[in-house]
């Protein structure tokens, strides 16, 4: 078959990457051939547009174990264990159809996680969707939330913690981020490579079938109103394969019969195969006609590209073969050879004993293209800056303006999607669900690790720069509020097509916000995902760097979280006083806009921060810990009196520079300091005892106290230079916060 | 004395049963693969969560036809004290242990969270170390944990005080507002007529330390080495 310019453009290659084909082989490539190379330079597997930016990011560290290039990050946790951990992207697919595109994100990245030789211990996700308004949108969300619980519930690995937010940006191009945690011993890990002359090249796990063929192309393309005829390109998940399979490949992984594995995600075969090889340095010869498979006739170019789940490829040694099928067998899973690795670094397809496909792994996996696309600020930047507080409508009274934004979805509570997450099993849970970051224990030891998700794609889209160096803070934060010591991070990148010089200035700067936070909170960069080109008809999201971040907490019965503990403690709000307006949840929710300036970050101070909240939790000096996030200090204060049974809390704010307007009334200023948003503020509740030392920390760390008071009464209370400005009950204030997410859900209210 | 902890393909909390068991109350402890021939000389039986088969067909169902099935049922039949666990209960209403079936939940959705359950019968081997009346705070998670059984059949079950736990709030009162998936009588775990074989929904392996949220399912674990004694006989039931 030749190859003409239209099967070029199905394959979403370009002429001049057509000629890089015809260079490394020396002549046409067969239509197999052709096939392999389209999904291997695919965007979603060769980073071609994003590598660049990529390289500059940090990744070294004297904990971390293994970075980038492996099929996830590990660091040193100690007592002799390593976490292995990724976060990655399953956006396109989930849009297309929900429960099966997020379930099968789910799968894959557990994949990732135990491939390594790690048994995978937690899940956490971050989540995007349109306004709950829409019914579309609900059904999105039902099926995304249904199809993660799905997966994680199934196979037994706890989801134990996550965000969601909702903008109109994302009403056609959902995100499903989903972040994994395994462990493992040290020394202990297992590459993705291929060695050893001779060796058997093993295929175990389900059959291959006609589904996903094309999944990474699909995921390198836009969208339009024709998207859902690709339907056919999302895999559909089977739970319980994958946990025969994590449980036979960790048996096996107890003998020294493996040599490398890996997962059949992203490009199945294709991947697996040239990626092994390439590391491995090494050829692998494989015949598809000994490839199970589901369907009668298919291709070698089908069996190649197929992306159905569950499917793993290993080398084991020569010999060791039946030691090998025999571990399968017992979890009834069938182990096959199809072929072998060789010398000569040729990834070889045969069917039928007949070369199909012959094209060196080295240029194939390697020397993909690499493009340093160009870039030129956005045209909405010039205007979205502008924010004119002046000329803001009348602001409403502060109770009525706390319970608009505690009802709203993206700050309410979460409850009715983690409790369809078995955040249990496993039993290693300390915090519970909907307190924080995720923290679970490390059984055998003292310690506890914590994760923690986080972005805001409204502040990237204002200053992505700003706004990626902001999610690396606070996903940093979040772990150090559960007094763990944020050790590395992990980052998936949801942007628009970077093909648009705009989309593409976005992602290099919040790469490089990522890169300088990441550098200041000591938390290198391990592993992760780029997602591009997520846009439908023509319209990007907002840019959303989304980070995870990893803690140790050295002895776990100081974990914290953000619930006050009764009435009777000091309260204290470490760091700054004043937040922004700008990008902020309440000048978007009570004034309808999405503009200004962010309130800008010192690295400097969220890392004195960080470090004092580790220190004053590792000795049991603060009871509770919650940082001001959406909604800024009132959202924050009123977040750590629900779940306490209605206790309630006075914050006295000795500095701030507004004016008493009476009636409940506030002006701009006093809505600044309530309301608005900035990193580096934390709520912490301390023993009377305790506060004069808590005190002297606090000083010699640098960490300013802008705020006093103390828990008790049933009312959330803020008084701003003797002034009072929110006064409102625990009750009201906590029922709006349950009933906000799920009053969009028609099931019934347990 | 030693526990049996059954794993199926497809269990998952298995190695939770194994750790309560072994590490928390500090008894002996056994895995047994579904696929073998006897119980290794247990004295006590734990069926446990899970999703076994995927939860294909119907939770429980092919796992009931498992191997190591037959020589459960004749160690039930036997007299010996048997505990089912979340997917262990699926199983054992499926192999005809216990009566009735699970299906699935009034909401129609998964659901993992803490309930309270009252302790409704203290004669048996799980829950002999209780007291009459006790709320037990454990989490539950499952799709399929809404008891159903025909009227005459629950009308038996209370006539013969097979009903061992029942969905309560914090108080200990029976309520509709807290029974999490529309269980037939707030029915959350349940004895068979000779009282050694025991299933209920909710974990209590998973709420055997504080730090994990609860620690009152340990009672259950207890009866049990209450119930068999050091002569392993067992003395209620």
């Amino acid at each position: 078959m030749a190859i003409d310019s239209e099967t070029l453009e199905r394959h979403g290659l370009i002429p001049a990457e057509y000629d890089k084909i015809l260079d490394i082989l020396g002549r046409e490539p067969s239509i197999t051939e052709l096939g392999i190379f389209s999904v291997m330079w695919s965007e979603h597997c060769s980073y071609k547009s994003s590598r660049i930016h990529l390289k500059t990011l940090p990744t070294t560290g004297a904990r971390v174990v293994q970075g980038p290039g492996e099929n996830a990050g590990a660091v040193d946790v100690g007592d002799g264990l390593v976490a292995v951990f990724k976060i990655e992207s399953h956006n396109h697919p989930s849009f297309i159809e929900p429960y099966q595109g997020a379930a099968t994100g789910v799968g894959g990245i557990i994949r990732d996680i135990f491939t390594m030789g790690a048994r995978p211990i937690a899940l956490l996700n971050s989540l995007r969707f349109g306004p709950l308004e829409d019914a579309r949108t609900r059904g999105i969300l039902e099926g995304v939330v249904a199809g993660i619980g799905g997966y994680g519930n199934s196979i037994g690995i706890p989801t134990v913690g996550g965000e969601v937010a909702f903008e109109e940006g994302y009403a056609g191009n959902p995100l499903v981020n989903v972040f994994c945690l395994g462990l493992a011993k040290a020394g202990s890990l297992v590459m993705g490579q291929a060695s050893g002359a001779g060796n058997p090249v093993y295929y175990v796990g389900a059959k291959t079938g006609r589904d996903g063929i094309h999944g990474a192309t699909m995921a390198s393309a836009e969208f339009d109103e024709r998207s859902s005829e690709k339907r056919p390109a999302v895999q559909v998940g089977d739970p319980f394969m994958e946990k025969l399979l994590l449980e036979a490949c960790l048996e096996l992984m107890q003998t020294d019969a493996l040599v490398g594995i890996q997962d059949m995600g992203a490009a199945g075969l294709t991947c697996s195969t040239s990626e092994m090889g390439s590391r491995g340095g090494a050829g692998i010869d494989i015949d598809v006609s000994r490839v199970p498979q589901r369907e009668s006739g298919m291709t070698p170019y089908e069996i190649m590209l197929s992306e159905s789940q569950e499917r793993m490829l290993m080398v084991v040694k020569q010999g060791r073969e039946a030691e090998v099928e025999r571990i399968f067998e017992k979890w009834d899973l069938h182990a096959v050879p199809i072929g072998e690795v060789t010398t000569d670094g040729q990834l070889r397809v045969r069917q039928d004993g007949a070369i199909v496909a012959e094209i060196p792994n080295g240029p194939l996996a390697d020397q993909a293209p690499l493009y340093d696309r160009p870039t030129e600020p956005p045209a909405y930047l010039a205007t979205s800056s502008r924010l004119d507080l002046e000329a803001l409508p009348e602001l409403p009274a502060t109770d009525a303006a706390l319970r608009t934004l505690l009802g709203s979805p993206a700050v309410a509570s979460k409850r009715w999607i983690y409790r369809q997450y078995d955040h249990m099993v496993r039993t290693n849970t300390i915090s519970p669900a909907g307190m924080g970051a995720g923290v679970v224990r490390l059984k055998g030891t003292n310690r506890a690790l914590a994760m923690s998700v986080d972005g805001n794609g409204r502040h990237s889209y204002l200053d992505p720069h700003l706004g990626a160096m902001l999610a690396v803070a606070e996903a940093s934060r979040n772990v150090a509020c559960a007094g763990a010591l944020p050790i590395a991070a992990t980052n998936c990148l949801n942007f628009g097509n970077p093909e648009r010089p705009e989309t593409m200035w976005q992602f290099a700067r919040a790469v490089a916000g990522i890169g300088e936070a990441c550098r200041a909170l000591d938390v290198p960069i391990t592993g992760g995902n780029v997602s591009l080109y997520n846009e439908t008809d023509g319209q990007a999201i907002y840019p959303t760097p989304v980070l995870g971040v990893v803690g140790v907490i050295e002895d776990a019965s100081r974990v914290l979280g953000r619930v006050f503990p009764g009435a009777e403690s000091t309260v204290l709000l470490l760091g700054g006083g004043e937040g922004a307006l700008g990008g902020s949840e309440y000048l978007k929710l009570i004034c309808g806009q999405v503009a200004g300036s962010l309130a800008s970050l010192s690295l400097e101070a969220e890392r004195a921060l960080q470090l004092l909240l580790v220190e004053l939790a590792g000795e049991g000096l603060i009871r509770s810990a919650h940082d001001c996030s959406d909604g800024g200090l009132a959202v924050a204060l009123a977040e750590c009196c629900f779940d306490t049974g209605g206790v309630g809390a006075e914050l006295m704010m000795p500095d701030a520079p507004g004016d008493a307007l009476g009636d409940g009334r506030i002006d701009v200023s006093d809505a600044s300091m309530l309301f608005g948003e900035a990193p580096s503020r934390v709520l912490v509740s301390v023993a009377d005892d305790d506060f004069g030392l808590v005190r002297m920390r606090a000083e010699a760390a640098g960490v300013p106290i802008a705020g006093q008071g103390r828990t008790g009464g049933d009312r959330i209370r803020v008084s701003l230079a003797g002034r009072p400005v929110l006064d409102i009950a625990v009750a009201e204030a906590e029922t709006a916060w349950r009933q906000g997410l799920e009053r969009y859900f028609e099931d019934r209210a347990a | 004395m030693k526990f049996a902890v059954v794993v199926f393909p497809g269990s998952n909390c298995d190695h939770d049963a194994y750790h309560a068991v072994k590490h928390v109350l500090g008894a002996d402890a056994e895995f047994v693969w579904h696929k073998e021939a006897d119980l290794k000389g247990a004295d006590v039986v734990i069926l446990p969560g899970g999703f076994s088969y995927g939860d294909y067909l119907r939770t429980g169902a092919i796992a009931r036809f498992s191997p190591i099935m037959a020589p459960v049922v004749a160690f039930a039949e036997a007299g010996g004290p048997v505990l089912g666990v979340c997917n262990g209960f699926q199983v054992l209403t499926e192999v005809g242990l216990l009566p009735g079936g699970l299906l699935r939940n009034r909401s129609v959705k998964f659901l993992c969270e803490q309930v309270h359950v009252r302790v409704e019968a203290i004669d048996t081997p799980f829950t002999c170390a209780a007291t009459a009346g006790q709320v037990l705070r454990m989490p539950i998670a499952h799709g399929e944990g809404n008891y159903f059984a025909p009227p005459d059949v629950l009308d038996a079950l209370e006539a013969n005080r097979q009903v061992v736990f029942r969905y309560c709030d914090a108080g200990g009162e029976i309520i509709d507002a807290a029974n999490p998936n529309g269980s037939a009588r707030g029915i959350a775990g349940l004895c068979n007529a000779r009282r050694n074989v025991v299933a209920l929904m909710p974990h209590p392996e998973r709420a055997c330390e504080s730090a994990v949220g609860s620690a009152d399912g340990l009672v259950v674990l207890e009866s049990a080495v209450a119930a068999l004694g050091s002569d392993g006989m067992l003395r209620t039931g």
